[in-house]
């Protein structure tokens, strides 16, 4: 209890002074001016989101090898997570794009792989309601997401070779990316707050998952 | 090589079943004909915009296509009870898949040459100058939806909702597919006809991946 109060605490604290920071800290961005700085919550949930579907494929892995129920329920905690910062990445990016690109969607190599992604993890959680039984649901969709991860670079990398629309990478791109130092702090705290943000949603996700899990188990006991 | 002569064997087995009946082949070719009809409805089909719109509507229904007539490839062994006889008829599971594979790809193969004239004289395209390079990325292609076509027939034929679920799980996992088939078939059937190097080597480095994959995690996907 005490440790899910301090990360909870801790991970408020965080978001709460990256909101801060992003608002007052950074320099005001010369072209695109005060909506540049949905930037920080915008990269950074996408950051946030794309480790969240490296541990899914991790639990996935796991599940597969060692059969374990608890490798499913990061695997499926994991999914959902990805899913929600994934969401955020993809209302937040129109929000960014009307005023500046003067269109809400373009179909640009990072929006459309995202959404592309976004719908593999769709498919990922509807395969799960669509299999009755625990052991089979766990197995298949633990296959099914290691497909769907190892196609996410696939994805990526046709798009990105199809058309692109979208600013070269900016963080860790190629000689003459940048950003202004404190932008580039500011960045990485926000990254670091989204993933406290991300652990915290997991644990409790997790949590939730091997509690229904228990429940169903003690319903069948009853019944039975 | 117990693996090779055990696909052989099965691959035999596989490609009497249909070509006994060729329900399959002809359901098919004409359900492609009939999405290629439809979408031709949407534009008009003079000769530069069917240039431009041609090789992705045809890669579009033959992904659609495949979508559907990959169904039947476990479904039947499950519904005539016979999976089990057929794992343990081979000392490798991955047979199984290989054999399944193999048909799968010379059915969409044949489909595809079958509707590639039909295709060349509704959309006013020359094609008897290119045609050995278009069957090598028409054989890329369809062994890229195959692969993952084949090993998602075994989990959907598992899971409620069958025959929506496995277009659900496959078609967002071959965007990648799609794009390069498509890129590499419209290089073809352009004034000045190119072979798409790049995109025929993102096309057979798709394959590899996904055939990786599948050697590594297929046999999960029929454990009972």
């Amino acid at each position: 209890m005490a440790k899910r109060a301090i990360l909870g605490l801790v991970t408020v604290g965080l978001v709460v002074t990256a909101a801060f920071a992003s608002f007052y800290v950074v320099p005001m961005e010369r072209t695109m001016g005060p909506i540049q700085r949905i930037f920080y919550f915008h990269a950074a949930s996408a950051w946030a989101g794309m480790t969240a579907f490296a541990i899914c494929f991790l639990g996935n892995l796991l599940y597969v090898w060692r059969r374990q129920q608890n490798w499913d329920w990061l695997g499926v905690s994991a999914a959902e997570v990805g899913l929600a910062f994934t969401t955020v990445v993809l209302i937040t990016g129109p929000i960014w794009a009307h005023p500046v690109w003067g269109i809400w969607w373009t179909w640009d190599w990072r929006l459309t792989s995202t959404f592309v992604m976004w719908l593999l993890y769709i498919s990922y959680l509807l395969l799960r309601t669509l299999i009755e039984e625990p052991d089979r649901r766990a197995l298949l969709s633990a296959l099914f997401g290691i497909f769907a991860f190892l196609d996410v670079p696939l994805v990526y990398f046709s798009i990105r070779w199809w058309r692109t629309q979208h600013p070269q990478p900016v963080v860790m791109g190629g000689p003459g990316a940048g950003l202004e130092p404190t932008m580039f702090k500011v960045f990485f705290f926000s990254v670091l707050a989204m993933h406290a943000l991300m652990v915290l949603l997991l644990s409790e996700r997790y949590r939730l998952e091997k509690l229904s899990v228990a429940v169903h188990d003690l319903q069948r006991e009853a019944e039975a | 090589m117990a693996l090779f002569s055990n696909t052989a064997v099965l691959l035999g087995k596989e490609l009497r079943t249909e070509f006994r009946s060729r329900e399959l082949l002809t359901t098919t070719v004409v359900f492609i004909l009939t999405i290629v009809i439809l979408f031709s409805f949407t534009f008009q089909p003079s000769g530069n915009e069917s240039l431009r719109f041609g090789p992705g509507l045809l890669w579009l229904a033959i992904l659609f296509a495949a979508s559907l007539m990959l169904q039947p490839g476990f479904l039947r062994e499950q519904n005539n009870d016979t999976l089990s006889a057929l794992r343990l008829s081979v000392s490798d599971p991955f047979a199984i898949f290989l054999a399944k594979l193999v048909a799968n790809t010379v059915f969409l193969l044949l489909t595809e040459m079958l509707l590639l004239p039909i295709f060349a004289v509704l959309f006013n395209v020359h094609i008897l100058a290119v045609f050995p390079q278009l069957v090598l990325v028409f054989f890329l292609g369809s062994v890229g939806v195959a692969i993952p076509g084949t090993a998602f027939s075994a989990i959907s034929a598992q899971a409620r909702m069958r025959e929506l679920l496995l277009p659900l799980l496959l078609l967002p996992l071959l965007t990648p597919v799609l794009i390069a088939s498509t890129e590499s078939t419209a290089g073809l059937l352009d004034a000045q006809p190119a072979l798409q190097g790049k995109w025929l080597g993102f096309l057979a480095g798709f394959d590899v991946v996904f055939l990786t994959a599948l050697w590594l995690f297929g046999e999960y996907l029929l454990e009972e």
